[in-house]
């Protein structure tokens, strides 16, 4: 496992390596930059006012020097400093990572707890009425846009109803945990809505098909409880490709939950990413941009120890040269 | 059957966590000594001269004063000094620089009452401090111009100082972007490095450091990209702020942000970076008889950009035909309630400097087709003239930032009425970040591009209309003239008008360029903009000031009914 854990984190970095160029590139060729923005502020700039802010933001180098500079500066520990928030870019980052991680893990957790239960009772009467009744109910989470449920959620709970905040992330003056968790339950029941027909859909589908296993039949031709047969057998088998619509989720989730971040006015990741790359903050962009992938690659290196774990019939050292 | 039972159990616990979250009582209603305000943006910097932001010049407003300022009356005034310098009072003296141009030499006296949070008194130390951070090319900080033309400071005492200026402007005491640094709190980071100023200016690493403020409110609270909390400043020096605590929320997304304020999260939405017209119509349409909803408009002055290397658009025929085929009355009456004026010209009739007699190109679609005609556009092609002989087809690339659902909107209405005189616009937007960031800045439009400008009371418009300021890659693409407008009479009006002192022989000046600018065209005016302040009853003195200095600079003056 060890030899596999190795392998997978050197994988791992490699790849964050190639994509930082990827991005660094793809930011640099993007139009405008700090300067531009500027400038249009400024019509009585002259050009040597540009070419000396051009200098001052380190923008007059060529784009390969100034990635190797970044590099360096990163391998330092130095991630740079953002020009939006006017701060170095982990004291940015940290709070907002801390947010979405805080909104993704209990709306993720409440889907994987909602969805999967009912992905199974689904599928262990497929086509009866109670399937009927969760497709139904999986296929609405699924198709209602997310900007569109959020400002539902807000209408009827903060608005109507008048017993949650509308958006925001904790009363000004208060810092204490169970306010800001008041702060969260929209956005977090927003996410969790959103996500969890598709989980339930996934779980349906895997367990059906896990179902029709021969194991099974000679497991229910032994005389077991049909709750043994789902639980103790097919259901380990069946959160296989689960595990890796989850872990793709990961990434997904961390950038994707921009609008719901947005509609509720929480700052966290996604908003925060949209900003720096809207905003022309190439350092915070960069480093909020490798974070996804980095969520990403570890997500699926979960996966595949979750793998191990759901069938020992997949191996760590049959990986091995 | 235990499966379906642990199913239920589940159920009934994520139901039991609901239940517990809605017992949770809801943000406390908003006492009458706090306002809670609404706006879309969070500033990047506190820091009042690194970048320009409408929404840390509404959150300064509370807690700074400007030495000048335009007032509601569009009057320059004094804020933080006592007494307006002017030649005819002695206070402002033309002199020669040292290199022998005309300059001016400008004393102001700072208040005698004015203190920092921290209870320092505001000094001419801090005025030096400020101009030498200004002149320090490697600070980054803004307005450029005004510390290149200030080349010298004198501090005559503690209290009173005197500008030297390169140049002499008919604007010569107006320095509105002078901003105050506290030198007391942030000359130790300047002086450690100017280049890293920007990076560890007081202003963003102690954001609630009261020394650093000097209006009716301090910031004592921010949360980035959340809210920030103001509270009464104990040595202020004029009339209190009428709230204990002022909390500004941001809220990027506008139906959220209406939603706040039905829910009472918020108090009011801010005129300066909230709703815009269409939308606060609706509001008003459906919640009005709740809130008082307060129109003004004002400097922003939409337009569409010609470029004027296109051939077509090189002629000034084909231009005054877009302008007389479209109907900008019946936009802003059908679009935006008559809130948005028509524009007839760039310079708003609340400047005094606007001549009211210049000609006026009024909706006249008959007269569009008799100028295309009479420019040999007369080979119809499903609808689209084409050129008679050359057989062109008489069609333009229409460009504006997606996304913004009012200039789609106007986009739309605009393209049917060219069309029904038989030109035709094919639309082409680009997100702001690539419109603002290349496409404008770099002339890379090739026909007609809409967006606005935002300027202050008596702007001369020499970044938009001399042809010096025509970006171009030798440049480095300065200035923003992106019609590449060139003719001698504007650049020689725009460089008298500027050094102009007498006002009948400016007004005069004045007159001419609005006369040039209607009659060349280099551009199409559409209307000018409004702000849409959404107000709770009980809030009263809010009052808008049509030009870009936000109302919160007089927040003494607001009220609870």
């Amino acid at each position: 496992m060890l030899w596999f854990l190795g392998q997978r984190l050197v994988q791992s970095a490699v790849v964050l390596t190639v994509m930082s160029f990827v991005i660094f590139g793809l930011i640099g060729l993007m139009p405008g930059d700090p300067v531009d923005l500027l400038i249009s502020a400024d019509p009585e700039m002259t050009s040597d006012d540009i070419a000396r802010l051009r200098e001052i933001y380190g923008l007059d180098r060529p784009l390969v020097e100034r990635y190797g500079v970044w590099l360096w500066a990163v391998l330092q520990g130095d991630f740079g400093f953002s020009r939006l928030f006017a701060q170095p870019v982990i004291t940015v980052l940290l709070p907002a990572l801390g947010n979405t991680l805080a909104l993704l893990g209990i709306s993720l957790a409440l889907a994987l707890a909602i969805g999967l239960p009912l992905g199974i009772y689904a599928a262990v009467k497929p086509y009866s009425p109670r399937d009927y009744a969760v497709n139904l109910m999986a296929f609405a989470g699924i198709s209602i846009p997310s900007f569109w449920l959020g400002l539902l959620l807000i209408i009827l709970f903060a608005v109507v109803l008048g017993i949650l905040p509308a958006g925001g992330f904790g009363t000004p003056g208060v810092d204490d945990w169970s306010d800001k968790l008041i702060y969260l339950v929209l956005p977090a029941m927003s996410l969790t809505l959103a996500s969890v027909g598709g989980h339930t859909r996934y779980m349906r589908a895997s367990m059906l098909e896990t179902l029709r296993q021969d194991y099974i039949r000679t497991a229910r031709a032994k005389g077991l409880s049909e709750r043994r047969v789902v639980l103790g057998h097919a259901l380990r088998n069946a959160l296989i490709p689960v595990t890796t619509i989850i872990a793709l989720d990961f990434g997904f989730l961390f950038s994707g939950a921009l609008i719901t971040e947005t509609i509720f006015a929480y700052p966290g990741m996604g908003k925060l990413t949209y900003d720096a790359v809207m905003g022309n903050d190439f350092n915070l962009a960069l480093i909020c941009l490798l974070l996804a992938t980095l969520v990403t690659l570890i997500g699926n290196i979960l996966a595949d120890l979750a793998y191990a774990w759901l069938d020992p019939r997949i191996g760590f050292e049959a990986r091995q040269p | 059957m235990k499966i379906r039972k642990r199913l239920y159990g589940l159920a009934l616990a994520v139901l039991a966590a609901v239940g517990v979250a809605l017992a949770v009582p809801g943000p406390a209603q908003a006492e009458r000594d706090q306002l809670t305000i609404g706006i879309t943006q969070y500033p990047s910097t506190f820091h009042p001269n690194i970048d320009s932001m409408l929404a840390k010049s509404y959150i300064l407003g509370f807690t700074r004063r400007p030495f000048t300022v335009h007032d509601h009356s569009w009057n320059l005034v004094c804020m933080l000094c006592t007494k307006l310098p002017t030649i005819e009072n002695g206070l402002a003296v033309p002199e020669r620089t040292p290199g022998g141009k005309k300059g001016i030499a400008v004393t102001y006296t700072i208040r005698p009452d004015a203190f920092w949070g921290d209870g320092k008194p505001i000094t001419t130390d801090d005025v030096l401090f400020t101009w030498k951070v200004g002149r320090n090319g490697k600070t980054g900080t803004l307005p450029i111009e005004l510390y290149r033309s200030a080349y010298k400071i004198v501090a005559q005492d503690d209290k009173t100082f005197t500008m030297h200026f390169d140049k002499l402007t008919f604007n010569y005491n107006a320095i509105n972007a002078f901003s105050l640094l506290p030198a007391h709190v942030d000359r130790v980071n300047f002086e450690a490095d100017p280049v890293t100023y920007k990076n560890k200016t007081a202003f963003d690493t102690d954001t609630t450091n009261e020394a650093l403020y000097f209006g009716p409110y301090l910031i004592t609270e921010t949360k980035r990209g959340s809210h920030v909390v103001l509270e009464r400043n104990p040595k202020w020096w004029g009339k209190p702020g009428p709230f204990k605590r002022i909390i500004i929320k941001t809220i990027p997304n506008t139906a959220a942000l209406e939603a706040n304020l039905l829910s009472g999260n918020i108090d009011m939405i801010a005129g300066e970076l909230g709703l815009t017209v269409d939308q606060a119509l609706r509001f008003e349409k459906r919640h009005g008889r709740k809130f008082n909803v307060l129109y003004k408009s004002g400097l922003i002055y939409e337009h569409i950009d010609l470029n004027l290397d296109n051939p077509l658009l090189q002629d000034r025929n084909i231009r005054h035909a877009l302008i007389h085929a479209i109907d900008r009355e019946a936009i802003s009456q059908q679009l935006f309630g008559g809130r948005q004026p028509v524009a007839h010209s760039n310079v708003n009739p609340l400047d005094w400097v606007h001549a009211p007699d210049i000609p006026i190109f009024a909706h006249d679609p008959k007269k569009a087709q008799d100028i295309l005609v009479k420019a040999e556009f007369t080979k119809l092609n499903k609808g689209i003239r084409h050129h008679a002989e050359t057989g062109q087809a008489l069609r333009f690339e229409f460009m504006t930032t997606a996304g913004s659902k009012a200039r789609e909107l106007v986009q739309q209405v605009l393209q049917s009425q060219w069309k029904s005189v038989g030109i035709d616009v094919r639309i082409r937007n680009e997100p702001a970040r690539v419109y603002f960031g290349q496409t404008m800045t770099q002339r890379k439009f090739t026909g007609l591009a809409m967006y606005a400008w935002l300027s202050a009371p008596e702007s001369v418009p020499r970044g938009q209309l001399h042809s010096a300021h025509i970006p171009t890659r030798a440049n480095g693409w300065a200035g923003q003239n992106y019609p590449g407008f060139r003719n001698k009479e504007m650049d020689a009006l725009i460089e008298k008008i500027e050094v102009e002192l007498d006002r009948e022989k400016r007004k005069a000046l004045w007159r001419r360029l609005q006369e040039i600018y209607v009659t060349e065209l280099p551009v199409i005016p559409l209307y000018f903009r409004a702000s849409a302040f959404v107000m709770p009853k009980w809030l009263t003195g809010v009052e808008p000031t049509g030009h870009q200095y936000a109302t919160s600079l007089w927040v003494e003056d607001w009220g609870v009914k």
